[in-house]
């Protein structure tokens, strides 16, 4: 697939920073927009995101030589589920007050993008150990993403962060409505477009 | 063109016979001797008769005794009787304010009409029904707009709504597929889960069904209207990916709706996703001749878009209908 293997710290850092799921790739963003409107939030949904990502990229670089090239999108599907189904159980069991925050979307981490696109493309040409360094560089990715998200909502709407009081005012209310993770999205991915125009001017001239 | 015309056309004589389905089976029953009893203004209750009643026994209290079905307990204080002069309807005044969300059990004790005793009767009064079903539907539509309101299945969204005609066909390619894998995963969970106390593997089950509807679909779609296949053949595979079509099925398990009442989510949903792409669709198509600044080009003023058309739609919010 590639001329030169990527080492693990690389594979690690390329979810992070140059295909980072919420910004980059621009997936997953259901919950960017829906419930960022705290840090805490973007913690423990980006931790469950996390530990799906790593165990469903496990399985798959473990079985893959099993899968029959045809089924492969429902097995995807399925060993997704599993592990989602086990990640929804232990949050309801451990942490019940924000599991009720988030409500349905630990659920739809069954739906997200981010975790099919990973299987197809990394985890089934991938041994275990590779494919566990990029489910974890992919997982950390997308917790740093909503928590950027939920920093500036969070910081601007309330003047709080991770509850703290911060600022002592509330600058923007409006960060708060639900409305505005849209907006903030939208705002975020300009900043990244323009740092890359930016960027690409200097590096002509 | 005609092809998608007569897609298009085929498309939309399912939603209409869906919808001309739920108003056959929606119709309640009723007792004999009483015609209908609803809600009438926040304290009153209507009961119309099939015969005229005799004046003395319905403007006695100690005849009728209502409460909530929930609470056989607790019997609610009439404040007034009134008969109406054809002696057909009965209204009766409470003392305080009803809960009309609650279905209310309401016992009228041996009926009196032109001097015959017409027994006793039980009837439930409750809002109407069609009415109830209406407002899940529209609710569901455009008041808790699955794109706008609920912040769901954007991914999808953003990716198809550039121009109408791709909207269009998405919206009720995703529609049909909603339906079909609802309407199963709710018979799947009622009938197979529930009694079965595996409710742990709703997510599961529900993925599962999802996929193969889509499936089935395309199989069925691929065989036997290869017009309509190819029209909307494409949109198939990109449902899989939206997350409306896994939230519907979760919600209905957990709020236990009954068939139609599901139909009617259902339906809301696909139609309200249906109407956001067509809204989103049209603004973008514009949006390509106006001068966007190069860092907003794109995806970002997407986004800024959306979060105009989800301010607009808190508007709606609280709204109940019926």
């Amino acid at each position: 697939m590639k001329a030169r293997k990527k080492t693990n710290s690389e594979l690690f850092f390329n979810g992070i920073l140059n295909e980072n799921p919420i910004f980059r790739l621009a997936l997953s963003m259901c919950p960017a927009v829906g419930i960022s409107t705290t840090v805490m939030n973007g913690v423990l949904l980006g931790t469950a995101v996390l530990f799906v990502q790593v165990f469903s990229s496990c399985t798959i670089a473990a079985i893959k030589n099993y899968i029959h090239p045809r089924i492969r999108i429902p097995t995807y599907t399925l060993t997704i589920a599993t592990w989602v189904t086990v990640i929804d159980l232990m949050l309801a069991a451990y942490v019940p007050e924000a599991y009720k925050e988030m409500g349905i979307f630990v659920k739809l981490i069954v739906a997200f993008a981010i975790i099919t696109m990973r299987l197809e493309t990394f985890a089934c040409r991938n041994p275990v150990g590779a494919s566990f360094w990029d489910g974890i560089g992919m997982g950390l990715g997308f917790t740093f993403g909503m928590m950027a998200l939920g920093l500036v909502r969070e910081l601007l709407g309330m003047g709080t962060i991770l509850g703290y009081d911060v600022l002592g005012f509330r600058p923007l209310l409006f960060f708060v409505l639900p409305a505005a993770g849209f907006f903030c999205v939208g705002l975020m991915m300009a900043i990244f477009n323009y740092m890359e125009i930016v960027y690409n001017r200097r590096k002509k001239v | 063109m005609l092809t998608v015309a007569t897609a298009r056309r085929n498309a939309l004589y399912c939603v209409a016979a869906f919808f001309m389905l739920s108003l056959v089976l929606g119709c309640g029953k009723e007792y004999r001797f009483i015609k209908a009893a609803s809600f009438k203004g926040p304290r009153g209750i209507s009961i119309t008769f099939a015969g005229p009643v005799d004046e003395k026994w319905a403007k006695d209290q100690a005849n009728y005794s209502i409460n909530e079905k929930t609470d056989p307990d607790i019997y609610l204080r009439i404040a007034a009787i009134s008969l109406r002069p054809d002696r057909l309807s009965v209204t009766i005044t409470l003392e305080e304010d009803i809960n009309q969300k609650a279905t209310h059990t309401l016992a009228i004790k041996g009926i009196v009409s032109e001097g015959r005793n017409m027994g006793s009767a039980i009837v439930d009064v409750k809002k109407f029904y069609l009415g109830y079903l209406l407002s899940i539907l529209m609710g569901a539509m455009i008041i808790n707009n699955f794109v706008f309101t609920k912040y769901l299945g954007l991914c999808v969204f953003f990716g198809t709504s550039q121009k109408k005609s791709t909207a269009i066909g998405m919206g009720i390619t995703f529609t049909i597929v909603m339906v079909a894998s609802a309407m199963m995963s709710w018979f799947l969970y009622q009938f197979v889960l529930k009694p079965f106390r595996l409710d742990f593997l709703q997510i599961v089950v529900f993925i599962g069904l999802v996929s193969l509807s889509v499936q089935a679909v395309d199989t069925i779609l691929r065989k036997v209207n290869p017009v309509l296949f190819k029209a909307f053949g494409v949109y198939l595979v990109l449902v899989i990916a939206n997350c409306i079509i896994i939230a519907v099925p979760l919600i209905l398990a957990d709020n236990e709706y009954n068939a139609i009442e599901s139909l009617m989510l259902a339906l809301g949903a696909g139609l309200g996703f249906l109407i956001a792409l067509f809204l989103m669709s049209s603004v973008r198509e514009r949006i390509e001749l106006a001068d966007v600044p190069p860092t907003f080009k794109g995806l970002p003023i997407a986004f800024i878009l959306g979060g105009l058309f989800a301010l607009s739609f808190m508007g709606f919010s609280g709204m109940s209908l019926f």
